[in-house]
């Protein structure tokens, strides 16, 4: 039996046992860390979006440092790669990718969406975005609007901070981090009511 | 050499992949093409060494804008490519 045949339970059992023996990763740190994975989600990522829709103050703090902006708000980033957040406006509209692998902002969106990691997402993104956007979700990017694609491709992650929609004028943080969704922030749509 | 905000700079033409075995996070659309610094993101390990476990020097790594049509002529001129490319494979045009 080789190791990608072993029970994967019993693998982990295993391997665990054996860091913790080796005095590499303690037990409270592996618990820590579970519950830093569990509690990241687009829930996350929703609640710097509405609190940068009515704080000017933190929105320039996060489009400067997206992970101090983010441990402002309690979401933990110890560990996990820089932040940028790119800003979308009436003029410019925002997409990552990550054409290389799948590159994920994971402490502020938590898992990716299945189609995230797929080859014809990667390269339609790049490629075909309007097209993509368009086909998929039927976001449409008007021809008067610049389509930046960011490529995700190194150190950093990277979320999009979508425009405030219309229509949501006295709302509180509350109610607007519950329009926001996952794709909101990677930019294949945009936030509406 | 080291690059600022609004620098011209051309991604090199270089395939080192085809010589030996390589860990490149620069995307192939990209070499040889010319873009502009938005801004630098800070330093980080070279990951051309960490993938092999070598000894790694840290490189400054910038944000840098490529025009869409510089790369697929089709595209709409004012559409834009963002990637983040560390300084070693950037070269003044």
């Amino acid at each position: 039996m080789t190791l990608l045949e072993t029970d994967s339970d019993r693998l982990l059992v295993a391997v665990r046992a054996l860091l913790e023996k080796k005095g590499l990763v303690t037990t409270a740190e592996v618990t820590e860390r579970m519950a830093v994975t569990d509690q990241a989600s687009p829930g996350q990522g929703a609640r710097m979006v509405a609190k940068a829709w009515v704080d000017p103050a933190y929105r320039a703090r996060m489009l400067e440092d997206g992970a101090k902006a983010a441990e402002e708000l309690g979401i933990p980033m110890r560990g996990m790669p820089p932040l940028g957040v790119l800003e979308s406006s009436p003029e410019v509209h925002n997409l990552v990718v990550c054409t290389l692998c799948s590159c994920y902002p994971r402490a502020v969106l938590g898992y990716p969406p299945f189609w995230y990691k797929s080859a014809s997402f990667r390269a339609r993104a790049i490629r075909d975005p309007r097209e993509l956007l368009a086909a998929e979700w039927k976001t449409v990017v008007p021809d008067a609007v610049r389509l930046v694609v960011v490529d995700s491709t190194a150190d950093y992650r990277w979320m999009v901070l979508p425009v405030r929609p219309a229509g949501t004028e006295g709302w509180d943080e509350e109610r607007l981090a519950s329009i926001v969704r996952e794709g909101d922030m990677i930019g294949v749509t945009v936030p509406s009511i | 050499m080291s690059f600022a905000a609004g620098d011209r700079v051309r991604v090199k033409d270089a395939w080192p992949e085809r010589t030996a075995p390589a860990h490149i996070r620069t995307p192939y659309y990209v070499r040889g093409i010319e873009g502009e610094v938005v801004r630098c993101l800070g330093a980080f390990p070279n990951p051309e060494d960490l993938a092999f476990r070598r000894p790694a020097d840290t490189l400054p790594l910038y944000h840098v804008r490529f025009d869409k049509g510089a790369i697929w002529p089709e595209a709409r001129p004012d559409d834009h490519i963002l990637v983040e490319i560390y300084e070693h494979w950037l070269e003044r045009p």
